[in-house]
C-alpha cells in the first residue's frame, strides 16, 4: 500500500529500508497513520488471517515428542519429581521402577522393586527419595540417586503391612504420606505404624490423594463406586459421595483448592467443586470407554485424563468437551497420565510397556522464540479465540482424525444418548404434567451424598 | 447443630452420673457422725446386732431385705433410725429444727430436680456427628480461597510461576563438598589433588599461584591489565573492521582498495630499501605470472568468455581486461630514474605483439587498463575516435599527448569519476519519461519560435558540416577538443528524430534551465555506440557507412519506444506538467476501456437483477382443455388470462431511488458460509458479539502498546521453569504456622480410639 517515494522502490534500498523499518519498531517507532479509513476491510482481513492461523496451527500440530521404551510389563503408574523436570519415574506390572531422563530420554536407573504389580509410586516433597508400595504388602522407600560404586540396590525403609497397598501420595511439605488398601493410612516416615487410619465403609480404596493446597485434606476413592474426602488433622473423614460407577482416581486442582477431577468409569470425568458435592461443576464426556487416570496441568485451568479406549484427551477445566486428544496406532489402554511441572508436555503410560511423552499443545513450536515469532503467535492466538464461532474455523480447528474404534464407537454412543433422551422426553410428555422431571446430566450421575 | 448439641448435654448427663455414683459413701461418714451423741442407745444397739451377726446364720439373715432396707436404698437414701416410725408431722417441721433430716433432704431435692440420664448415641451417629463438624470447619477453611480463585479465573494474565524461584545453581563449592569420591578411580584422583594441595573452595588457585599473584604489584597488575585490555579491544576493533571491509560486495570497491595498495607501494619508492622489496616482490609477482599463464585467456572462464566476446560487450570487455592484466603482470620492473620516453619506445614496440585480432581493443601500452580508459575519459576517447576517424595515418602524436594528459589523473579520481558517472546515468534512465516532455515544451514556445527557426537553420548547417567534416583534415588536437562538445550534442541528435534534435541544439544555445539535463541523457547509447566504434576501427572497415547503419539502427530502437510523444499538447509550467500527466493517465484508462461501455453495462444489470427478483406470474393454463389441442393451436387468450396468476407486488426496492447503486437483497449463500447463526454462549446480546467481532487487535489498525496489550496471552509460563501449587503465601495469605504432622500427634487419644476401632474391625 505504502511504497513509499519512487526510489524506495529498488530493491536494494526497499530491502534496506524495510530492514531499518525492522530495526526501528524495537527501538524508536516510526510514525504510523492508524486512520481507519486508510486501513479498510479490518474483518475480512482479519478473518483471512484467523482462518490460514488456524489451518496452520492443524498444519503443525505434531504433538508426539518421544516414546520411551525398557519397561517388560505395562506401566502402571508415574511419578514426576518435584525438583527436576527431567526426571521422571514409573511402575510396571512386573514390580519393576525405571527412572528415566526426560532430555536424554534414557533409563538411568532399573530397580526390581516388588514382587507383583508396583501399585504406587510417588515422590517425596524434596526430591531426595521416592515410595512406592506394591502387591507383595510392602512400602518401600529408596533414594532418589542411585547406589554409589559397590553399593547394592536397596530400599530406604521397607514396611511390611498386613493388607495389599493399592495407591500412595506423599505430603506436599511434611514427613508423612498416605497409603490406601482396606482403609486409608498416613504414616510418619520414622514410624513403622500409621500414625492414623481412617475408614468409611468396608471396600477397597484404589487411590488417594493430598491437596497439594490445602495439605491437610485427602481424597480417595473406593471401590464401592464413592469419593471420599478426609481431614488428617482431625482424623476424620469429611464427606462421601456415591456417583453412578466407579471412580478409578482423583486429582486435587493445585490453583484451586477445593476442586477436584474424578476420572469415573462411566467414561465421564467430574470436576467437583469439594464444598458441594451433589452437583458436580463440570461432567467432562468424550472418552469412549472407562477412564484410568487424571493429571492437572500445573496451570489448574486444564487437564489430561487417560482412558481405557487408548487415547489421551485434554480438556477445560470450565469445558464439557476436550479441546485435544491424543494417539497412536501402537498405544493400548492407557493406565496413568501425568502432566509434567512446567506445563508443556505430557506422559502417559500404557499397557504395550512404553511411556509416550506429548506436546501439551500439539502446533506450539518448542525451543527459544524470538521477539517477534512470540508476537505473531500471540497475535495468531487471539485472532483464533476472536473468531471461533465462525462455522469454517471451528469446524478446522476442531477436526481430528481418530482411529476407527473410537470414531464408531463415538457415533454409537452419540445415537445411543440421543435415544434416551427421546425416551425421556417421550415419558414427560405421555406422563402427568410434572410428576416426571427432566434431571440435568450434572444430577443425574451422583446416586447420593453422605454426610 | 441440634443433634450435636444433644450429644454434649448427653455426655454431661452421665459425666455428672459418675459423680453422683461417688457420692454416697461421704453421705454415710457425716450422717454417723451428727448422730453420735442423741442416738448412743441406738448405735450401742446396732454394735450388739452387728457382734451377734458374726455367727454365719445371723448374718445371712440380715442380707435379706423385706421393705425398704436400712443401708440400700436406690435412690442412694440411706434411712437411718428406721426403727422408730416415721411421722408425717416430723416431715412438716422445718428443716433446721431437727438437724438430722437436713442431709436426707439435701438428697431428696437433688434427686427431684434430676431427670434420667438418657441412652448414649449410638457410635455411627457420633461419627456422623464429628464429620459434619470437621467438614464445616474445613469448608470454612477453603473459603479463604474463593476470592483468590475467583481472580485467578478472571485475571487478564496469569503469570506462572507465581513465585519467584530461588536460584537453582548452587556454587561450585557447596557441589563439590557434598559429593565423595565414591569409585577407586574417582579416589586415586582426589588423593593426587589433595597431594598438589588443589583447594576445592573459591578462589581455585594453588599456593604457587597464588604466591606469583603476590609477587605482582598491584600497580604492575593494574598496567599490565589496562594495557591487555587496550590490546584486546584494538584488536577486536580491527577484526570488526577487516570483517566489515571484507563483507564489502562491490568489486570496485575492492579494486579501489587494491589500487590504493599498489600506489601505497609505489610511494614506499622513495625509500631505496623499500623500493627494493617492492620491486623484488613484482618481480615475483610476474615471475609467477609467467609461469601460471593464469591471466593469458587460457582458463575456462576466459574460453567461455571468448565465445561469448562475439555477441556479449562486456564479455569482451572482460577478456580485455584480463588481458591487461596479463601485461601488467609480466611487464618488467624498472627503477625509478628511467624516463618516460624510454616507457613510450617500449610501449610502441610492445604494442606489435599483442593480436589485434584478438584483443579488438587497441590496447594502451601505458600500462592502465584500457577498458577502464575507455570508460573513464570518454570524452578525450571521443575526441580520440574521431581524430581516428578523420584521420587514419596521423594517430602518433596526438595519442601520445593525451597519454600525457591522462597520466597526470590520478587513478583514484578516474575510478570515482567511473562512479559518478554510473550512478548519473542510472538516474537519468530514470528520468528520462520526466525530461522529454520538457524538450516538447521548448519546441513549442511560441514566443521563442522565430529564434527556434533560426537556431535550427544554423544546426541543420552544423550538422552537415560535421558529416563533411568527416572527410576533412583537421592539424591540431585543439580544435578536436573544442568541437567536442558539439559532437557530444550531435549524438543524441543522431539517435532522435530530426525535429528533436534541432530542439537539443536549440537548447543549448538558450541555455535553459533542464537542458543540462536533456543534454547528457542518451549518453549512455552514445558510449556504447563509440565502442563499436572503437572495434570497428582496428578492423579497417569502411568507417563512415558503418556508422551511418549503426545510427539507422539505434534510431529504429527509439523510435519504436515513444511513438506518441510528438502527438502530445506541450505543457507549460511544472505544474501543468504535473496536470498533463494526470490527464495522461485518464487518457490512458479512456483508451484501455475504450471498448466498453461501464455505464450502460452496469444500468443493463441492474434492470436484468431487478427483473429476476420480481416476483413472477403463473400461468396455469392447460392446452386441450375445453377445446381442442395439438399442434399449432393455443389455448385461447380467454383462457389464458383467466389461469394466469398474477404474482403480488413485492416491497418497493431499496435502490430504487438510487441510480447508481445496485442493493443485492438476497442472502449471499457464499458469505453465509462464513458467518455465525447462532449467537455463541457467553454473549447476551448480538450487538455484543458483533462489537467484539468489529474490533480489530492486529499491528495495521493499533499502536504498539495496544497491540501488546490486545494480544497479551492468557497464562504466560516460563520454559523450565517449575510451576509449583499455589501456597498462601504466594497470594499474601497468612499460612499456618502448625504443621498438619504435629496436628495429628497432638490428638493421641482420639486416635487411639480410632486405631482400636477400626484394628478391631
Amino acid at each position: 500500500m505504502d511504497r513509499g517515494p519512487w526510489w524506495a522502490t529498488f530493491n536494494g534500498l526497499h530491502r534496506v529500508r524495510h530492514d531499518l523499518r525492522n530495526l526501528a519498531c524495537i527501538h524508536t517507532p516510526i510514525p504510523r497513520n492508524y486512520d481507519p479509513t486508510l486501513h479498510p476491510f479490518e474483518v475480512p482481513r482479519e478473518y483471512i488471517r484467523a482462518l490460514n492461523a488456524t489451518k496452520l496451527e492443524r498444519v503443525f500440530a505434531k504433538p508426539f515428542l518421544a516414546s520411551l521404551d525398557g519397561h517388560r510389563d505395562g506401566v502402571n503408574c508415574l511419578a514426576k519429581n518435584p525438583k527436576s523436570l527431567a526426571t521422571v519415574l514409573s511402575g510396571a506390572c512386573d514390580g519393576e521402577v525405571k527412572i528415566w531422563n526426560l532430555t536424554r530420554r534414557k533409563c538411568i536407573r532399573t530397580i526390581q522393586a516388588h514382587e507383583g504389580f508396583v501399585r504406587g509410586i510417588c515422590t517425596r516433597f524434596c526430591g531426595t527419595s521416592f515410595f512406592t508400595v506394591g502387591d507383595d504388602k510392602t512400602v518401600k522407600q529408596w533414594k532418589m540417586d542411585g547406589p554409589s560404586c559397590g553399593e547394592e540396590e536397596e530400599p530406604l525403609h521397607t514396611i511390611l503391612g498386613k493388607t495389599v497397598y493399592t495407591g500412595i501420595d506423599h505430603h506436599w511439605k511434611e514427613a508423612v504420606f498416605a497409603t490406601c488398601g482396606q482403609q486409608v493410612d498416613i504414616w510418619d516416615e520414622q514410624r513403622t505404624n500409621p500414625i492414623c487410619s481412617m475408614t468409611w465403609g468396608f471396600d477397597s480404596i484404589s487411590s488417594v490423594k493430598f491437596n497439594p493446597v490445602e495439605t491437610f485434606l485427602l481424597g480417595s476413592c473406593a471401590s464401592d463406586r464413592n469419593i471420599v474426602l478426609y481431614d488428617m488433622r482431625q482424623a476424620t473423614p469429611l464427606k462421601k459421595v456415591i456417583l453412578d460407577m466407579r471412580t478409578n482416581t482423583i486429582c486435587w486442582n493445585p490453583m484451586e483448592a477445593f476442586i477436584f477431577t474424578a476420572a469415573n468409569e462411566d467414561y465421564n470425568l467430574y470436576t467437583f467443586d469439594m464444598r458441594a458435592l451433589d452437583t458436580p461443576v463440570m461432567v467432562h464426556m468424550d472418552h469412549v470407554s472407562a477412564v484410568l487416570d487424571v493429571d492437572y496441568s500445573p496451570t489448574g485451568r486444564e487437564f489430561v485424563s487417560a482412558s481405557f479406549d487408548k487415547s489421551i484427551r485434554i480438556f477445560p477445566v470450565d469445558k464439557s468437551r476436550s479441546r485435544e486428544v491424543y494417539h497412536t496406532k501402537r498405544m493400548q489402554h492407557v493406565i496413568c497420565v501425568k502432566w509434567t511441572a512446567d506445563s508443556k508436555y505430557i506422559m502417559c503410560g500404557s499397557d504395550e510397556m512404553n511411556i509416550r511423552l506429548w506436546k501439551a499443545n500439539a502446533s506450539e513450536k518448542l525451543g527459544v522464540l524470538t521477539s517477534r515469532e512470540k508476537a505473531a503467535t500471540d497475535y495468531n492466538q487471539k485472532l483464533k479465540e476472536k473468531f471461533q464461532y465462525h462455522p469454517h474455523i471451528k469446524r478446522i480447528s476442531r477436526h481430528r482424525h481418530l482411529p476407527k474404534s473410537i470414531y464408531s464407537q463415538i457415533q454409537e454412543q452419540r445415537i445411543m444418548k440421543e435415544a434416551r433422551r427421546r425416551k425421556e422426553l417421550n415419558r414427560i410428555k405421555h406422563s402427568k404434567p410434572g410428576s416426571v422431571q427432566m434431571v440435568s446430566e450434572k444430577k443425574k450421575h451422583i446416586v447420593a451424598v453422605v454426610k | 447443630m441440634s443433634a450435636n448439641q444433644a450429644a454434649e448435654s448427653n455426655l454431661l448427663a452421665s459425666n455428672q452420673q459418675k459423680e453422683l455414683e461417688d457420692l454416697p459413701k461421704d453421705c454415710l461418714l457425716s450422717t454417723s457422725e451428727d448422730e453420735g451423741d442423741s442416738d448412743g442407745e441406738r448405735t450401742h444397739q446396732k454394735l450388739l446386732e452387728s457382734i451377734s451377726s458374726l455367727n454365719g446364720k445371723d448374718r445371712q439373715k440380715l442380707a435379706e431385705r423385706s421393705e425398704a432396707s436400712l443401708k440400700v436404698s436406690e435412690f442412694n437414701v440411706s434411712s437411718e433410725g428406721s426403727g422408730e416410725k416415721l411421722v408425717l408431722s416430723d416431715l412438716l417441721e422445718p428443716v433446721k429444727t431437727s438437724s438430722s433430716w437436713a442431709a436426707v433432704k439435701k438428697q431428696l431435692n437433688r434427686v427431684k430436680s434430676k431427670k434420667t440420664v438418657e441412652l448414649p448415641l449410638h457410635r455411627e451417629e457420633i461419627e456422623r456427628i464429628h464429620r459434619e463438624v470437621a467438614f464445616n470447619k474445613s469448608s470454612q477453611i477453603l473459603s479463604k480461597w474463593d476470592t483468590v480463585v475467583l481472580k485467578n479465573r478472571q485475571a487478564e494474565q496469569l503469570v506462572l510461576p507465581l513465585s519467584k524461584p530461588p536460584s537453582a545453581f548452587a556454587p561450585i563449592e557447596h557441589v563439590v563438598s557434598s559429593w565423595k569420591a565414591g569409585t577407586p578411580l574417582e579416589q586415586e584422583i582426589f588423593n593426587l589433588l589433595h597431594k598438589n594441595k588443589q583447594p576445592v573452595i573459591d578462589p581455585l588457585l594453588t599456593p604457587v599461584e597464588k604466591a606469583s599473584l603476590k609477587a605482582m604489584s598491584l600497580e604492575e597488575v593494574k598496567m599490565r591489565r589496562a594495557e591487555l585490555q587496550r590490546a584486546r579491544a584494538l584488536q577486536s576493533y580491527y577484526e570488526a573492521r577487516a570483517r566489515r571491509q571484507k563483507r564489502i560486495k562491490s568489486k570496485k570497491y575492492h579494486r579501489i582498495l587494491k589500487k590504493g595498495k599498489a600506489k601505497q607501494a609505489l610511494n614506499n619508492f622513495e625509500n631505496p630499501a623499500a623500493a627494493l622489496e617492492e620491486l623484488k616482490k613484482l618481480d615475483k609477482a610476474r615471475m609467477m605470472e609467467r609461469m601460471s599463464l593464469k591471466h593469458q585467456n587460457s582458463g575456462k572462464w576466459a574460453k567461455s568468455k571468448a565465445i561469448m566476446a562475439k555477441y556479449d560487450l562486456e564479455a569482451r570487455q572482460a577478456v580485455q581486461e584480463q588481458l591487461a592484466r596479463n601485461k601488467e603482470l609480466t611487464q618488467k620492473v624498472r627503477a625509478a630514474s628511467e624516463s618516460e620516453e624510454e616507457e613510450e619506445g617500449q610501449e610502441e614496440e610492445e604494442e606489435p605483439l599483442v593480436p589485434d585480432m584478438v584483443n579488438g581493443v587497441q590496447i594502451k601500452a601505458n600500462g592502465l587498463n584500457p577498458w577502464m580508459l575507455r570508460n573513464h575519459f570518454s570524452d578525450a576517447k571521443e575526441a580520440e575516435v574521431q581524430k581516428d576517424l578523420k584521420d587514419p595515418a596521423e594517430p602518433e602524436a596526438q595519442e601520445t599527448s593525451e597519454i600525457e594528459e591522462e597520466r597526470a589523473v590520478v587513478e583514484e579520481e578516474t575510478l570515482l569519476k567511473e562512479f559518478e558517472e554510473r550512478r548519473s546515468l542510472r538516474q537519468k534512465s530514470e528520468l528520462n519519461h520526466m525530461a522529454e516532455p520538457v524538450y516538447r515544451r521548448v519546441t513549442k514556445d511560441p514566443s521563442s519560435q522565430e529564434v527556434l527557426s533560426e537556431l535550427r537553420a544554423l544546426s541543420q548547417k552544423l550538422i552537415t558540416e560535421n558529416h563533411q567534416s568527416g572527410k576533412q583534415e583537421r592539424s591540431s588536437a585543439r580544435t578536436a577538443q573544442r568541437e567536442e562538445p558539439a559532437r557530444e550534442e550531435e549524438e543524441p541528435v543522431l539517435l532522435q528524430r530530426p525535429e528533436r534534435a534541432q530542439t537539443l541544439d536549440e537548447l543549448e544555445g538558450l541555455g535553459r534551465e533542464g537542458c543540462v539535463e536533456n543534454k547528457e541523457l542518451p549518453r549512455t547509447a552514445v558510449e556504447g555506440l563509440q565502442l563499436e566504434k572503437n572495434l570497428s576501427n582496428h578492423i579497417g572497415a569502411p568507417k563512415e557507412k558503418k556508422r551511418k547503419e549503426q545510427m539507422i539502427d539505434l534510431q529504429n530502437l527509439l523510435t519504436t519506444k515513444s511513438p506518441s510523444m510528438t502527438s502530445l499538447a506541450v505543457p507549460m509550467t511544472v505544474q501543468e506538467l504535473e496536470d498533463r500527466e494526470e490527464k495522461d493517465q485518464w487518457h490512458m484508462t479512456k483508451e484501455a476501456f475504450a471498448g466498453d461501455d461501464v455505464i450502460t453495462d452496469f444500468l443493463k444489470e441492474k434492470r436484468e437483477a431487478v427483473e429476476a427478483c420480481k416476483p413472477k406470474d403463473l400461468d396455469l393454463t392447460l392446452p386441450g382443455w375445453g377445446e381442442w389441442g395439438g399442434m399449432g393451436l393455443r389455448p385461447s387468450a380467454k383462457k389464458r388470462r383467466q389461469f394466469l396468476m398474477k404474482a403480488p407486488e413485492g416491497p418497493p426496492r431499496k435502490d430504487k431511488n438510487l441510480p447508481n447503486v445496485f442493493i443485492n437483497e438476497k442472502r449471499n449463500i457464499h458469505a453465509a458460509a462464513h458467518q455465525v447463526q447462532v449467537l455463541p454462549h457467553p454473549f447476551t446480546h448480538h450487538q455484543q458479539f458483533k462489537r467484539t467481532i468489529q474490533t480489530p487487535i492486529g499491528s495495521t489498525w493499533n499502536t504498539q502498546g495496544a497491540l501488546q496489550k490486545l494480544t497479551m496471552p492468557k497464562v504466560v509460563t516460563k520454559p523450565g521453569h517449575i510451576i509449583k501449587p499455589i501456597k498462601a503465601e504466594d497470594v499474601g495469605y497468612r499460612s499456618s504456622s502448625r504443621s498438619d504432622l504435629s496436628v495429628v500427634q497432638r490428638n493421641p487419644k482420639r486416635l487411639s480410639i480410632h486405631h482400636k476401632k477400626t484394628s478391631g474391625e
